[in-house]
């Protein structure tokens, strides 16, 4: 060990406010939210969770396509997304959808999507959101370019980008970072460290202690946080969001975290990699919005009416999306064609014209 | 009007775009302080600043992603990769985000962004510098691909591509930047994309080339003129992506008989894509097998041996005369 060595676990305490029983960590501030907004926070975890497993039973009954489930992070989507505005640019991967129906996706488009249907590509104008990102840590550097852009054109507005622990190993992440320090782009860079890409844990992604600590290298803050705690969240987020905002330049914030189901709905078995008991300490002792609600219950804004309510009114905007979806057109290929070029080339036309024959042969 | 070579028509073109729309910049590595490593962006930074002409780090992903983002938010980001060689390492920003974006969105982002990029062979460059990647981008739904062939067209060819709302790839033939100088006019004109030039009308062979690869067809065209007095088209195609197949046919139902010159490697390349369209077309016009005169099949060789590698005057004039002699 290097003497100079900073000892990492110290420089990058991970910030908890709101401890696992839903009590108030000795000496942290909440942030400053109405009960309203309390409330509000909560509704949409719950939201999710049952967003979460519906969308794995209607994956399993053959109604949606590609899912990642997204269950146990519904404190690090919502919190972040919380802090921002709705004039704030989300540059998501596939597994957060939470993050994007916060921000104004439509459930029926987030279905259209997993099902590979064609109104699930067209996300609405008022929706400051690119499309998920399939290519592991480029969405870091379209947050950085979009950052970069409100930075050199004086806008107000800040770029947020999700990705997974494995994601940090990509060159791209490097970049992305890298890019935005430089430039002292207005992005968030929210790293939701689940522990595992797929079945590698974090101890065979990277040396380092921590994924705080890789801001040190960029020149950028670095922070760390109990990604099931949404105040946590909420905190980090909108404390990188002001320092983003005034041109003190981009945040990496590592949110510890961890995922309860498999890496998706397409095959993959977590009990090929890690063990029953680690799934049940997260689930039963860590879990974000058992602890969220334990705290509203002690300040009298929970009840169990309330908490059915809420799931009621999400089963039945699920299964209105869901039948609407499977009764909107799934698309046709002279359609997909229009997309590719501002004004379609003569080639395409040509083969455009093919395809509409295409109908008649059949 | 004035004097210029292509780099200073490229140097003009941006310069005139970025004087009409706020939002044109550049942006890549060495562009700003000292004007591109070819000097194409010289002046740049002095005239616009140093939020417009751009230094970024030493990132090719990097400098072509954030180009796609802000592209998408309204900028027309130039994007310039020092030599065409290192695209591989900005593949992905190139051919799955910056060509997909507006497919994948169902059309609600344009990513009008053009990317620029040195190429071609007789620099006598390092190793991975020179190659000719130009068929990849044309097997690439949803980018445009340009190719000028000399000054004029230089600067009219990327005054669209700025313009363009798609993402166009600029190739820039490292030989002709400053080997030629033509009559370019003053301010802003507009060459158009997807519209090839016939240089040269002829009669019995038509010639497709493009780039530094026009020059040295017209040199070889003379020589079998003269030696076998027929007369022979040349055609340049400007625009890889999308072909501009009218021209070709209309030359094809002349002539009947079809030569195509590239530097780039023959497998898959864009001689392969032009052939099987005028076969698909075209088949009964032909009067000879059309032929390919390109590099063989091997990575870009030593600097030493390039011009062995590179099509040559008298391998050119040798498939002109396989086609008139078949």
């Amino acid at each position: 060990m290097n003497s100079v060595a900073l000892d990492m676990q110290k420089e990058f305490k991970m910030l908890q406010i709101l401890d696992t029983d839903g009590n108030i960590v000795k000496g942290q501030k909440t942030p400053k939210l109405r009960d309203e907004e309390l409330k509000n926070l909560y509704r949409w975890m719950l939201r999710l969770r049952v967003y979460d497993a519906l969308a794995i039973k209607l994956n399993r009954q053959g109604r949606l396509g590609f899912y990642a489930p997204l269950g146990g992070q519904e404190a690090c989507q919502i919190g972040a997304m919380a802090a921002l505005r709705k004039t704030d640019w989300l540059f998501p991967s596939y597994r957060d959808l939470g993050a994007a129906m916060y921000h104004g996706w439509p459930i029926a488009d987030t279905f259209k999507w997993s099902r590979g249907q064609i109104g699930g590509m067209k996300i609405p104008e008022d929706v400051n959101m690119f499309p998920p990102q399939i290519i592991i840590a480029m969405q870091t550097i379209h947050a950085a370019g979009a950052g970069w852009k409100f930075r050199l054109k004086g806008e107000d507005h800040v770029a947020i980008t999700f990705f997974g622990d494995g994601a940090t190993s990509e060159g791209d992440f490097h970049e992305g970072l890298n890019f935005a320090a430089v430039n002292n782009a207005q992005t968030i860079f929210f790293n939701q460290n689940n522990g595992y890409a797929i079945s590698v844990p974090l101890r065979k992604q990277t040396k380092s202690e921590t994924i705080a600590q890789k801001a040190l290298a960029y020149g950028m803050k670095g922070v760390r946080i109990d990604g099931n705690d949404i105040f946590a969240v909420y905190t980090a987020v909108s404390e990188a969001a002001e320092r983003a905002r005034k041109g003190e330049g981009p945040t990496l914030i590592e949110a510890v975290t961890y995922r309860l189901g498999p890496h998706s709905m397409s095959g993959d078995d977590p009990t090929r990699y890690r063990p029953k008991s680690e799934e049940i300490e997260w689930k039963e002792g860590k879990d974000p919005v058992k602890r969220f609600r334990l705290y509203l219950e002690k300040k009298g804004l929970w009840t169990e009416e309330w908490e059915k309510e809420i799931e009621q009114e999400m089963k039945a905007e699920i299964s209105a999306a869901i039948n609407e979806v499977q009764k909107a057109p799934i698309g046709e290929v002279e359609e997909i064609m229009e997309y590719v070029y501002d004004e379609m080339p003569a080639e395409l036309k040509r083969q455009h014209a093919e395809v509409l024959s295409w109908k008649e042969a059949k | 009007m004035a004097q210029m070579t292509m780099i200073q028509a490229i140097n003009d073109a941006m310069r005139v775009e970025m004087e009409r729309d706020e939002n044109v910049i550049v942006l890549g590595e060495d562009v700003g302080v000292n004007g591109g490593v070819f000097r194409a962006t010289d002046g740049l930074q002095k005239q616009f600043g140093e939020n417009r002409s751009i230094d970024t780090p030493l990132a090719e992903s990097g400098i072509v992603g954030t180009a796609v983002a802000m592209a998408a938010l309204g900028m027309r980001p130039i994007a310039e990769i020092q030599f065409g060689g290192f695209i591989y390492e900005a593949m992905d920003a190139v051919c799955t985000q910056a060509a997909r974006l507006r497919f994948r969105t169902g059309g609600r982002f344009n990513c009008p962004l053009v990317i620029r990029m040195p190429y071609g062979g007789g620099a006598k460059t390092p190793e991975m510098h020179s190659d000719s990647f130009e068929a990849l981008f044309l097997h690439t739904p949803g980018l445009k691909v340009v190719v000028p062939s000399n000054p004029y067209d230089a600067k009219g060819l990327l005054i669209s591509a700025i313009r363009d709302n798609d993402p166009v790839i600029f190739y820039e033939n490292m030989p002709l930047y400053r080997s030629v100088k033509q009559e370019v006019p003053e301010g802003a004109y507009t060459v158009p994309i997807g519209k090839a030039n016939v240089v040269k009308e002829g009669n019995d062979v038509t010639v497709i080339a493009y780039g530094n690869m026009v020059r040295l067809s017209q040199q070889a065209i003379e020589a079998v003129e003269k030696e076998r007095g027929v007369s022979i088209e040349l055609i340049d195609l400007r625009t890889i992506s999308p072909l501009d197949m009218d021209t070709i046919f209309e030359s094809v139902d002349k002539t009947g008989r079809v030569v195509i010159v590239h530097e780039a490697v023959r497998t898959g390349g864009v001689g392969a894509e032009i052939i099987a369209r005028i076969n698909e077309e075209r088949i009964l016009k032909l009067e000879a097998p059309c032929v390919r005169v390109t590099a063989p099949d091997t990575p870009y060789p030593p600097t030493l041996i390039e011009d062995k590698w590179l099509p040559t005057k008298g391998r050119i004039a040798a498939g002109i005369k396989k086609v008139l002699d078949f």
